[in-house]
């Protein structure tokens, strides 16, 4: 099934000719609206009018996560704010975050990339969404929110926490599909069997499940608890959020990238070079359609690799594998993303803390378990030497990783030098 | 009067408190008394020892993170009410007490009391005035 046929399932050389003439359109459009891309490509000496074929996408030079933060808030913008009807943005304290603007026709084509998601689900406005991903700043929420109503499927907006809840709401409400990141399927069905309830007694038939990364041993055991089938779905906030590329129903095996609205290229994370099609290295993606922020070879971080092969499903666009690894220091914490660099941004902010630091991830049953380690220096001890004022930043601590960064860390004081003073920041036990 | 407690962090972790111990036994430091406050990742271990100076220094040597805190010795009989007589005492007055420890003079008639109260300056003009025994920090490191 598809939401939007003609485009799902355009044949590829008409797909490319679609693609340049959008990209030489979004060229002209950044070059001359965001100061950003004018300086970026006068200083790789190119023009948009060089751009002559998508091949010559890669002389292009790159922006990163960094380029947003350090534009942050509005730098990247290519509208005036009268024109932008959303905002939304990531963790992080100033200059450590990045915000993203939506135009009203973003919104259309991002709830359409979403519906067409859905779709390729085998989900119809018959349905039932339970949709647990977070609403608010974060991306997943809405965007599949406005999906789901664009297909008009009955949503259920319950978005995250309150396992209790949603389990009762699982079962009552009885939703045919649910939406979440994997860790958080696997936390309910845990409390599910706490509870003496049977998921697989319930209504659910397929599930949608992204924002971090989860091995294929977790997609069986959700299919198995909650005796659904499971989906993959990819997004990233900086790009448009959750809707870049979907699995099929069908294939059950890799997501197609809805190449109508994006180019995807792979590269060698160290020298930035294009890698052919198949080859694994991150994935950069411009975006040929949005309007408030065009992203122009925009450095995901991800690394993963794509699937040439036509699909049985009938779509024509190329495919991705799951992305497991990063090319960077990013951390996913049940769905949230973070960098070590805004952990340090915070403890610098503490008065009395060296942000000597270490952060620790691990599973606690299904969900992330965070450590934040930090030394005590001789500033925070010389002055009290009390069990209080050590608790006191302990929670000053774990109360500004939760305002600023949306995560909830076990906060650890340890001895002096006893942290390594430069390299590994982050020790990740995760098996995924 | 006040009399120089030192607080030593420790890490919750096997093996941390016997280091400390050693630093001070290799030093030649005698501990006079203590005890360790304890949470779910770290502990306090605070000392009363007859070198504050030395002591402070070659635990820092070793890398531990310490600090002097001011702290009252009190010595009260050892017999039924001792405590008493000084927490009303001072609790009349509005102070309050974080945290204590005691132990008993080597002659077995008294009990010195070892308290940190929010304001000790206080604490100490009320217990002289009430004429409780407030055992200077010579003394107490001397006994």
């Amino acid at each position: 099934m598809f939401y939007n046929e003609e485009f799902e399932t355009l044949p590829r050389e008409a797909l490319k000719a679609l693609q340049l003439k959008r990209l030489q359109q979004v060229l002209q459009r950044v070059y001359h609206t965001v100061g950003f891309y004018k300086k970026a490509f006068d200083r790789a000496q190119i023009k948009p009018s060089d751009i002559k074929s998508l091949n010559d996408l890669k002389k292009l030079p790159f922006i990163t996560r960094k380029d947003m933060s350090d534009n942050y808030p509005y730098g990247l913008f290519s509208v005036p704010m009268s024109s932008i009807v959303r905002l939304h943005a990531t963790s992080g304290t100033t200059g450590r975050s990045a915000v993203f603007g939506y135009t009203r026709h973003d919104i259309e084509t991002w709830s359409e990339l979403v519906a067409r998601c859905l779709v390729a689900a085998g989900i119809t406005k018959n349905d039932i969404i339970h949709n647990a991903f977070s609403y608010g700043l974060f991306t997943g929420g809405l965007g599949l929110h406005y999906g789901a109503e664009k297909i008009d499927a009955s949503v259920i907006p319950i978005s995250g926490g309150n396992a209790k809840r949603q389990l009762m709401i699982l079962r009552d409400f009885g939703p045919t599909v649910i939406c979440c990141t994997p860790s958080y399927a696997l936390y309910l069905a845990q409390e599910a069997r706490t509870m003496n309830m049977d998921l697989k007694t319930f209504k659910l038939r397929v599930g949608i499940f992204g924002a971090e990364p989860w091995s294929k041993a977790m997609r069986e055991e959700i299919e198995k608890s909650f005796g659904i089938t499971a989906l993959d779905i990819y997004g990233l906030s900086e790009v448009i959020g959750p809707g870049i590329a979907m699995e099929c129903i069908e294939a059950h095996n890799g997501m197609h990238i809805f190449e109508d609205h994006f180019i995807v290229e792979t590269i060698n994370p160290q020298t930035g070079e294009v890698l052919p099609e198949g080859q694994e290295g991150e994935l950069v993606f411009t975006s040929l359609s949005r309007e408030a922020i065009p992203l122009v070879r925009y450095r995901s971080g991800d690394i993963s690799k794509l699937i040439t092969e036509p699909c049985r499903c009938g779509r024509t666009h190329i495919k991705m594998e799951r992305a497991l690894k990063r090319s960077d220091d990013m951390l996913i914490i049940s769905g949230v993303n973070i960098f070590p660099a805004q952990v340090e941004a915070i403890l610098v902010d503490i008065e009395g803390l060296e942000p000597r630091y270490q952060l620790i991830v691990d599973k606690a049953g299904a969900l992330d378990a965070l450590e934040l380690q930090v030394e005590v220096s001789d500033k925070i001890f010389s002055d009290s030497g009390s069990v209080k004022e050590l608790q006191k930043i302990e929670q000053r601590i774990v109360k500004d990783m939760q305002d600023y960064l949306g995560v909830e860390p076990r906060v650890k004081l340890v001895g002096p030098n006893t942290l390594p003073k430069a390299g590994a920041k982050v020790i990740d036990k995760r098996r995924i | 009067m006040k009399v120089e407690q030192i607080s030593v962090f420790l890490e919750n972790k096997p093996g941390t408190l016997q280091q400390a111990t050693r630093v001070l036994k290799d030093a030649n430091i005698n501990i006079r008394t203590l005890s360790v406050a304890e949470t779910a990742d770290f502990g306090i271990l605070r000392l009363i020892v007859n070198d504050v100076e030395k002591a402070n220094k070659v635990l820092k040597d070793s890398g531990f993170q310490v600090s002097k805190t001011p702290v009252v010795a009190v010595e009260v009989p050892d017999k039924p009410g001792g405590l008493h007589s000084v927490l009303e005492a001072v609790s009349q007055e509005g102070i309050n007490v974080e945290y204590l420890y005691a132990f008993v003079e080597k002659s077995g008639e008294n009990a010195v009391i070892i308290f940190r109260f929010d304001n000790p300056e206080k604490a100490i003009e009320i217990l002289t005035k009430k004429n409780f025994t407030v055992v200077p920090g010579k003394k107490l490191y001397e006994f």
